[in-house]
C-alpha cells in the first residue's frame, strides 16, 4: 500500500502534462483521461479507507532512509485525515470534471481547462499528503497558481479583476506561510513535520514560536478565507466557471486552508490554549458575519460564496471546541464528538456546496444570468436542476434527513455538552438565517412567475448526472452518523486529531 | 542582528507599496519586493559567519565550517515559484489593461459587495 501513495500526485500531474501534448491531436482525449484518472483515484481512496488506515503510512520520496534517527527524505504520509480529504478531492474533482464536459463547450480552450484542473488537483493532493513543511508550500503554490488561472478563465472584465485580487491576497498568504516555514526551520533545523513536532516538544514555548504560529494562522486563514481575511473569496468564487467554483468552494479552501491548519496545529505544534481560542474565535466570526453578508446578495454565485465562509465557520468551531477541550483536559468524548462534527460538516459542505455551485452554473448555462431577480419560474423548465438544488438547499440549511442537519446537530450537541452555550445558540441562529437565505433563492429562482420569453431546455446529460449523484450523496452521507459506516470513513480522521502526538511518533518510527 | 531588521524593513516597504499604490504594475513590483525580502531572510538563516560554501574541494581545510545548504536549495525553489507568480500577475495586469485601458485600480472596480 505504501507504493500507492505517490500515485495521488503522479497521476494528476502526468494528466496535466499529457493533455496539452496529446489532447490537440486526439479528439476527446482530455475528458476521457481526466475522468478516468479521477475515477481511479476515487476508487483507490475507497479501497484504502476500507482496508483500514489506523496507522499512518509514510512513503519516502527517493527511498532515503533516516540517518541517525533524523529523516532526510520528503515524506508523503497517508493517514485517516489525509484519506478523508483525498476522498473529497477525488470525488468532487471527478464530478466537476464530468459536469464540465458539456459546460465547457462555451469556452474555446478545453485542453487548457482540463490541464489546469488536473494541476490543481495534483497540488491539493500533494498538500494533503505531504509530511514536509517546505514541500507543503510548493504543492500549495502549484494548487493556487492553477486556481488563479482558472478563476480568470473567462478573460472578461470581472474574471480578470477577481483573479488579480485573488492573486495579490493569495500571494501575501503564501509569503506569510513561507516566512512561517523559514522561522520553523530556523528554530528546529528540520522540515519534516513529525520531526519538528518532536524537536518542539523538547523546547519550551516562547514568543518566537507564538510569532510563527500567528504567521501560519494568518497565512492559512487567508487561504481558507476565514472572516478577517475573506475579501477575495466572494469575487473569485463567483467569477470562476461553475465547475471551478464548485472545486474552489467545495475543495480548495478545505484542502489548502482548513486541512493544513488542522494538521499543523493538532499534529505538529503542541496544542495550546491561546491558539485554540484564536481558532475558535475566527471560526465564530466567519460563521456569523459570513451569513450576515450573504443575506443582501442578489447575485446567485456571490450568495453561495458568502455561505461558504459561514459554513466553513461551522467546521472551524467544531474543531476549535475540540481543541479547547483537549487542552483544558475536559471530557475527551465530548472533544471527540466536536471534532467529528467539524469533520463531518467538512465532507457535507464539499458535497452540498459543490452541488449548489453546479446548479448555479446550470441556471446560468440556460438563462445566461446570475441575478436572482431576473430568474423565476424555472421549476417547470428545469426539473432536474430545481429538484437537486432543493435537496442541496435543505441540506445546507440543516433540515432532516439531509446530511447538513446531522453534522450541525453533532456540533450543537457537542457545544452544549462542552458548555459553550453561546456558540450553540449562535450555531442555531446562523442555521435559521441560512434557511431564510436559501428560501429566498428557491423562491426567486424556481417558484416565482416565469420571466423568460425565450425557450429554455434542461441542461445536457453530463451536467444532470453530476448533480444527481451529488444530491444522492447529500442524502447518503447522513448514514455517516451510524456506527458501521462512521468507523470506516470518519473515525480514523477523528483519531488522528484526538491523538495529537501519535502522528509524530508513528510516522518516524512506524516504517 | 541588524541585517535581520533590514530584511524586515524591506518586507514592510513591499507591504506599504502594495497597500498604497494604485497602479497595477507597481503593486506587482511591491509584491516582488516583499517576496524577495523573505528569500533574503531564508538565505540569512543558513548563513554561518566565516563559513565555506557547501562544496567539497581541495581548497577547503579539514575542519572547516560550512554554511547550511538546505535554505539555499529552498530559496532556489521559492524563486522559481515566485517567477511563476509574478508572470501570472503581470499577464493578468496586461489583460486588465487591454479591457479597461488603464492600470489604475480605482477605475477597475466592477466587483463590489
Amino acid at each position: 500500500m505504501t507504493h500507492l501513495v505517490p500515485l495521488y500526485v503522479i497521476l494528476p500531474l502526468a494528466t496535466a502534462f499529457l493533455i496539452p501534448v496529446i489532447g490537440r491531436m486526439v479528439k476527446g482525449f482530455q475528458k476521457t483521461l481526466f475522468s478516468a484518472v479521477l475515477l481511479f483515484l476515487t476508487v483507490l481512496t475507497f479501497y484504502i479507507l476500507f482496508s483500514g488506515v489506523d496507522q499512518p503510512v509514510a512513503y519516502k520520496i527517493g527511498g532515503w532512509e533516516p540517518v541517525a534517527g533524523v529523516p532526510i527524505a520528503i515524506y508523503l504520509v497517508m493517514d485517516g485525515l489525509s484519506a478523508l480529504v483525498l476522498l473529497i478531492i477525488s470525488l468532487i474533482g471527478f464530478l466537476a470534471g464530468f459536469y464540465a464536459i458539456s459546460y465547457i463547450k462555451r469556452y474555446t480552450a478545453e485542453n487548457n481547462f482540463y490541464a489546469l484542473l488536473a494541476l490543481m488537483i495534483a497540488g491539493m493532493n500533494g498538500v494533503v499528503l505531504t509530511g514536509d513543511m517546505f514541500n507543503l508550500y510548493v504543492f500549495l503554490e502549484i494548487a493556487v497558481i492553477a486556481s488563479y488561472a482558472l478563476v480568470a478563465f473567462g478573460i472578461e472584465r470581472t474574471e480578470l479583476e477577481a483573479s488579480f485580487k485573488y492573486q495579490v491576497l493569495g500571494g501575501v498568504a503564501s509569503l506569510l506561510i513561507l516566512l512561517g516555514v523559514a522561522m520553523l526551520y530556523w528554530k528546529t533545523q528540520t522540515l519534516n513535520m513529525a520531526h519538528i513536532s518532536q524537536v518542539l516538544a523538547q523546547s519550551e514555548n516562547n514568543a518566537f514560536l507564538t510569532f510563527t504560529q500567528i504567521l501560519l494562522i494568518s497565512g492559512f486563514g487567508l487561504k481558507a478565507a476565514m472572516i478577517p481575511f475573506h475579501a477575495w473569496l466572494p469575487d473569485a468564487h463567483s467569477s470562476a466557471p461553475a465547475p471551478i467554483s464548485a472545486m474552489l468552494s467545495g475543495v480548495l479552501i478545505k484542502a489548502v486552508g482548513v486541512y493544513a491548519l488542522l494538521r499543523l496545529f493538532f499534529n505538529m505544534f503542541a496544542i495550546d490554549f491561546q491558539i485554540s481560542l484564536v481558532i475558535t474565535a475566527i471560526g465564530t466570526l466567519s460563521m456569523v458575519i459570513g451569513v450576515l453578508l450573504a443575506i443582501g446578495q442578489w447575485d446567485l454565485k456571490r450568495l453561495l460564496a458568502y455561505h461558504s465562509i459561514s459554513q466553513m465557520g461551522y467546521v472551524v468551531i467544531g474543531v476549535g471546541m475540540g481543541m479547547i477541550l483537549l487542552v483544558e483536559g475536559g471530557d475527551r468524548s465530548v472533544a471527540s464528538l466536536a471534532i467529528a462534527g467539524g469533520l463531518f460538516h467538512l465532507i457535507n459542505h464539499a458535497v452540498f456546496k459543490g452541488l449548489l455551485f453546479l446548479n448555479a452554473g446550470a441556471i446560468e448555462h440556460v438563462t445566461g444570468t446570475r441575478n436572482l431577480k431576473m430568474m423565476g419560474g424555472l421549476f417547470k423548465t428545469l426539473p432536474v436542476t430545481s429538484t437537486t438544488s432543493l435537496g442541496a438547499s435543505l441540506s445546507i440549511s440543516g433540515i432532516p434527513p439531509f446530511n447538513g442537519f446531522f453534522s450541525k446537530l453533532i456540533i450543537i450537541v457537542a457545544a452544549i455538552q462542552g458548555e459553550f452555550y453561546l456558540l450553540a445558540a449562535l450555531a442555531v441562529v446562523v442555521s435559521i438565517i441560512t434557511l431564510a437565505s436559501f428560501m429566498k433563492f428557491q423562491r426567486y429562482a424556481f417558484f416565482d412567475q416565469p420571466k423568460f420569453s425565450k425557450k429554455i431546455r434542461e441542461v445536457p446529460f453530463t451536467m444532470r448526472f453530476s448533480m444527481i449523484v451529488l444530491v444522492i450523496l447529500c442524502l447518503g452521507l447522513s448514514l455517516l452518523i451510524f456506527p458501521g459506516v462512521r468507523e470506516i470513513i470518519l473515525s480514523p480522521a477523528v483519531d488522528v486529531l484526538m491523538e495529537t502526538t501519535n502522528y509524530a511518533t508513528t510516522t518516524l518510527t512506524g516504517m | 542582528m541588524i541585517i535581520y531588521f533590514m530584511c524586515f524593513i524591506l518586507f514592510l516597504v513591499g507591504l506599504y507599496g502594495m497597500v498604497t499604490r494604485r497602479n497595477l504594475i507597481k503593486i506587482v513590483i511591491s509584491f516582488t519586493i516583499m517576496e524577495f525580502s523573505i528569500f533574503l531572510f531564508f538565505a540569512l538563516i543558513g548563513y554561518i559567519d566565516q563559513g565555506y560554501a557547501p562544496i567539497l574541494s581541495q581548497n577547503v581545510p579539514e575542519q572547516a565550517t560550512f554554511v547550511d545548504p538546505l535554505p539555499q536549495a529552498m530559496v532556489l525553489t521559492a524563486i522559481v515559484i515566485g517567477l511563476a507568480t509574478s508572470a501570472m500577475l503581470l499577464a493578468i495586469a496586461i489583460r486588465l489593461y487591454k479591457k479597461y485601458g488603464t492600470f489604475n485600480i480605482r477605475k477597475i472596480n466592477n466587483l463590489r459587495g
